[in-house]
């Protein structure tokens, strides 16, 4: 098995088998819910829990942020994409995609 | 998250029915008094209402919910509302084919409990032979490509081997482990001088579950809950009552919790005569316990009355036999001796098993 703490900017994250991401019209947020639990994406979250389908590199995913919401630096975008999805690595959440 | 009340989860019991007898089963004493009153139909309507009100779980339980023949209907019905699915099963009578069909409909998630590590310590908790099965059903979830968690309810016959537990898990290639300890309410209570453990073997346990989130993070999410038996603070039961949670039972009774009917004096509707949202939102039954008016003191002051709710209304009735009882659990509240007493027993326990049985219910 893969280790997902090693997440690089050449991984092709995937969202894990036991998540699945749905729109929540109340709170007009996306919910990434997984057994017995659920996390309130915000926006920024969503979209990049939307791009972890093991066909995006870490770094195709921030370049898609950081055009998205220019004028932010590459660099800060890297930064939150990639402590967000490591975040979700240590909850299982995503995984590596498998070759 | 806002504190409008919003029910996240349902919990559908969808029978009581249940080829295993545990000692700890969370179904009410009188389990074989409440038929599968609610049909197909019915329950399809209730997952609709619940979508509705904002419900995105939904727990398919029971007793075993695969005694029930339309358990396909109902997933992909689940699953149209876009409701992520959890079937909580024995497993016992699952067949490869059938899972198949489960996923196929939709299906989320797969638990499948287990009461120990060898065939002869499930079968004493269980009152049935079922140790081999469940592991096969088990091996089925993930070759089937579902997520798998393995839930074992924790006590002082199996706490010793919760690092066996583990390992199991792992062969098993689980998504998901939970470590719960016993809620000792129903036939937990009845049972509790055979299942309460030494605060020894529970700090042990605790200490080696620790260990393996730390070993297995991103690949195994372990969960420990601790018995509220040793924390001298009451757990937030629920996530409050009416807060979080909707559980319907069996027979349609529409509960926030699923030994709420237990508690005398409070009526609660029939998901069969009246619609969800009104029940949710009028029922005297969910309107007893929410918010804070109804605390006694000491919770009516206290700081983490917002984090615990004031505890397990259950819990409270059925030790002191004041449902608006602070939660004995509480080292602050007036029955907390009735605690002590108990932790002092699991000193000197018994090895005397009351198995779930329609004639138990009427001797305990």
């Amino acid at each position: 098995m893969s280790e997902p703490r090693t997440l690089t900017a050449d991984s092709r994250p995937v969202v894990a088998a036991k998540a699945r991401l749905r729109w929540d019209a109340r709170s007009s947020r996306h919910l990434l819910l997984y057994p017995e639990r659920g996390l309130i994406l915000n926006p920024t979250a969503a979209d990049v829990i939307q791009l972890c389908t093991g066909a995006h590199t870490v770094a195709d995913i921030v370049d898609r942020l950081a055009a998205k919401y220019a004028p932010q630096p590459r660099e800060t975008v890297e930064r939150e994409v990639l402590t967000f999805l490591v975040n979700m690595a240590d909850r299982g959440l995503i995984r590596e995609h498998d070759d | 998250m806002t504190e409008e009340p919003r029910p996240y989860t349902l919990v559908a019991e969808l029978t009581y029915r249940c080829p295993l007898r545990c000692v700890y089963c969370s179904n009410p004493r009188d389990f074989a008094r409440h038929g599968d009153a609610l049909g197909t139909d019915d329950w399809l309507r209730v997952f609709r209402e619940a979508e509705a009100l904002g419900v995105v779980q939904l727990n398919l339980t029971g007793g075993e919910p695969l005694l029930r023949d339309d358990l396909e209907p109902l997933v992909e019905g689940a699953r149209t509302l876009d409701l992520y699915t959890n079937l909580i099963t024995s497993g016992v009578p699952l067949t490869r084919e059938r899972l198949a069909r489960l996923k196929a409909a939709g299906l989320d998630n797969v638990q499948v409990s287990i009461q120990d590590v060898t065939a002869a310590g499930s079968e004493r908790i269980a009152g049935h032979r079922s140790f081999e099965r469940k592991l096969e059903v088990a091996r089925w979830v993930k070759a089937l490509g579902l997520p798998l968690t393995v839930n074992v309810v924790l006590h002082r016959e199996n706490l010793d081997h919760v690092a066996e537990v583990i390992a199991l898990a792992e062969s098993l290639a689980a998504d998901r482990l939970e470590l719960a300890n016993t809620q000792y309410l129903g036939w937990a209570l009845a049972n509790r001088r055979m299942l309460l453990p030494t605060r020894e073997q529970l700090d042990a346990a605790r200490d080696v579950a620790r260990e393996a989130r730390r070993r297995l993070r991103g690949r195994m999410e372990v969960l420990f809950v601790t018995p509220d038996y040793y924390t001298d603070l009451p757990k937030a039961c629920m996530d409050g009552w009416g807060r979080r949670f909707l559980v319907v039972t069996p027979d349609g009774l529409v509960l926030p919790c699923h030994a709420a009917h237990t508690l005398p004096g409070l009526s609660f509707d029939n998901a069969r005569e009246r619609p969800l949202a009104e029940i949710w939102q009028h029922s005297a039954g969910f309107q007893a316990f929410r918010g804070e008016a109804w605390m006694p003191e000491p919770c009516r002051s206290c700081e983490r009355r917002t984090l615990d709710f004031g505890g397990c209304r259950c819990q409270a009735y059925h030790l002191t036999g004041d449902a608006t009882a602070t939660d004995p659990a509480c080292s602050l509240a007036p029955a907390h001796a009735l605690i002590e007493a108990a932790r002092a027993q699991a000193q000197a326990p018994s090895t005397e098993v009351i198995y779930r049985t329609a004639r138990a219910a009427d001797g305990v």
